[in-house]
């Protein structure tokens, strides 16, 4: 026994050694390459003038800004485009999912064919489809299609009023922060007391009249600090507004029904998985369809659902970068593109970008696991 | 005998083009423990689950406790309030402790507080033997005791009547000896009973009648003394050579 082990730590020391070696000839080679074709390493291009401009940016940004502050709006943008695309997905994958398992034959069909087109048409080419086919065969801003004067849509996308905060707009965020925690309180008083005296408590009334009076409050503490911006037409673009640009349109667009179409199977298989015989014994108790799913079949339903959810909210988030074939600024976009082809040092910049996404996926990983686990824990039943 | 709880009257149902239930006429007494046996595929499970519409008759009429079962959800909640069910595999709720399974229909449907559900649990998993495992979750329990807790969920509604689809078909021959006990006991206590069921002793104990069916059609039914004794039909007599030979 003793010789084996042996032998199994010289292989393991072997394979160790032959791998650091490699991956040191492997830098040393692409140092001297490097150097032989004079580009910079290391990072010091963050701090550097960035010198382009970009047509969506969260936070302020212009092109005297470094390319370190690039990689910000890049991924903001990134962001962005993720978090709505996957909170869409969700929305329209669950209803869809419940909607193929419907008894209405017209209504479970539709939901058929809608995942059987958006699941079978390559992401890419359904971005520039919404891209190309739609947003840009839009009228220009002169022609732009216009509700009520104050939105507009044109080929530049969409242009929408805005409320312009001034100061003391702050109050009116606490008090949207204080309406959140409360109805949150409500919900969970409304629960205790059903639990405690069998009675329901009011949820919806408490919750208006408190969302009446702190932003009443509000409004006494800071007056009314906000300016309504309504975008006009001026010379051959809009001014004013919030604009929302063809780019992201499409590609919100694309990402949210491509991937509805998977999470909608993904919920479909997860109800179907919950045994007819739980349905059946909630119907013998006499509890009304929509405890039973809410109180037996859904609980069970998001064990199944959750895992292969998890992996649909990392493809969505990678598939973003598909972004670059329609020039959303995304971080591959403006960092693995623009910076890359300014600044020519390759090695540095795909390393950032990937570690970008990889950060990105763990914590989606690690967030989604710990919901799971809360789930899971629940029973443990065999 | 007293005014009937349970009445079907020429009802017929099909599955798809399969004739299941053929013009079946039955009434039950309150009180009266009723035992369905039969060949597998005779129809007599989807009789029982007629009775609180898990199944849909498509003819004739069925009316429990005077109200009748005619598709209107008013109805329907009330007679599934009133008419428990325990079923051949337990149909536990896996994500929910014992307590919380004897607890949820109480609270949800009869606006119970938590606490007198939980007092009416634990009293009725007392009467059916397991009062120390209300805060196991039923993967950890054995099929017997799933199935006494089954029990105990349903009588946990106070239903005046009870329904039980093949309760021991499922359960090690060890296990079906404690989930008989505890149906004895329910009938001893006067609880309305209709069984679907071949434990023959069981029937031969506590039924007051004996139901046989076959081809979807009631075949034969008799006093259990002489339903085993002098079956009359053919049909009845080849089946209770088969199941009494062994």
């Amino acid at each position: 026994m003793r010789s084996w082990l042996n032998r199994d730590a010289l292989l393991q020391a072997i394979v160790l050694l032959a791998v650091v070696a490699g991956m040191v000839w492997l830098v040393g080679n692409v140092q001297s390459n490097l150097e032989r074709q004079n580009i910079n390493s290391g990072f010091g291009f963050l701090s550097e003038r960035a010198g382009f401009g970009i047509n969506q940016t969260l936070i302020d940004y212009t092109e005297d800004d470094s390319f370190g502050r690039v990689v910000v709006v890049g991924l903001l943008n990134t962001l962005l485009v993720s978090v709505l695309g996957i909170f869409f997905a969700t929305l329209l994958g669950f209803s869809l999912g419940v909607a193929r398992l419907s008894r209405n034959w017209l209504i479970s069909k539709i939901a058929m064919v809608y995942i059987e087109i958006f699941r079978n048409v390559p992401l890419l080419l359904q971005i520039m489809f919404w891209y190309f086919g739609v947003l840009r065969n839009l009228p220009s801003p002169r022609q732009a299609l216009s509700i009520g004067e104050a939105m507009f849509v044109s080929n530049r996308g969409v242009v929408v009023p805005w409320l312009e905060a001034g100061a003391g707009a702050v109050w009116y965020g606490v008090a949207f922060a204080g309406v959140l925690a409360g109805g949150f309180w409500l919900r969970r008083r409304a629960l205790k007391m059903k639990l405690n005296t069998g009675q329901a408590s009011r949820v919806w009334r408490p919750l208006a009249l408190l969302t009446l009076a702190l932003f009443a409050v509000a409004a006494l503490l800071a007056g009314v600090p906000f300016t309504l911006d309504v975008p006009y037409l001026k010379g051959f673009n809009f001014r004013g507004g919030l604009t929302v640009i063809p780019e992201f349109v499409a590609l919100l667009l694309a990402l949210s029904l491509y991937t509805a179409a998977f999470i909608a199977e993904i919920v479909r298989a997860g109800i179907n998985a919950v045994d007819k015989g739980q349905r059946e014994a909630s119907a013998a108790l006499g509890l009304p369809e929509s405890l039973a799913l809410r109180l037996v079949v859904i609980p069970q339903a998001l064990r199944v659902i959750i895992p292969p959810l998890t992996s649909q909210y990392l493809n969505l988030t990678k598939n973003s970068s598909l972004a670059v074939a329609i020039a959303y600024p995304d971080i591959v976009s403006v960092l693995a593109g623009t910076t890359l082809s300014q600044v020519g040092q390759a090695v540095e910049i795909i390393f950032v970008t990937m570690m970008i996404y990889l950060s990105l996926s763990l914590l989606t990983s690690w967030a989604m696991n710990r919901y799971n686990q809360r789930m899971a824990l629940v029973g443990n039943a065999s | 005998m007293t005014d009937p709880v349970i009445r079907i009257s020429n009802m017929n149902k099909w599955f798809g083009t399969f004739h299941v239930l053929r013009d079946i006429n039955l009434q039950v007494a309150a009180g009266e423990k009723i035992v369905i046996c039969g060949p597998s595929g005779s129809g007599k499970s989807t009789l029982i689950r007629c009775l609180n519409r898990l199944e849909h008759h498509q003819e004739g009429h069925i009316e429990v406790e005077g109200v009748s079962l005619d598709g209107s959800m008013k109805n329907l909640e009330s007679i599934r309030s009133n008419v428990g069910m325990v079923f051949q595999q337990f149909n536990l709720f896996p994500h929910m402790s014992v307590l919380e399974n004897c607890t949820l229909a109480p609270i949800w449907v009869k606006q119970k507080t938590k606490q007198e559900a939980e007092a009416l649990a634990r009293q009725f998993l007392e009467r059916v033997r397991i009062p120390d495992q209300a805060d196991k979750y039923p993967g950890q329990l054995s099929g017997g005791q799933q199935q006494r807790v089954a029990i105990a969920r349903a009588l946990c509604m106070n239903p005046d009547i009870m329904l039980f689809d093949e309760p021991t078909s499922a359960l090690d021959p060890e296990m079906i000896k404690e989930v008989l006990d505890v149906m004895v006991e329910l009938a001893e206590d006067g609880m309305t009973m209709l069984c679907v069921t071949h434990e023959m002793g069981f029937a031969r104990q506590v039924a007051d009648r004996v139901i046989f069916m076959d081809e979807g059609e009631i075949v034969e039914e008799n006093e259990p003394e002489a339903f085993f004794s002098n079956p009359q039909n053919e049909r009845t007599k080849m089946f209770l050579s088969q199941v009494l030979s062994h």
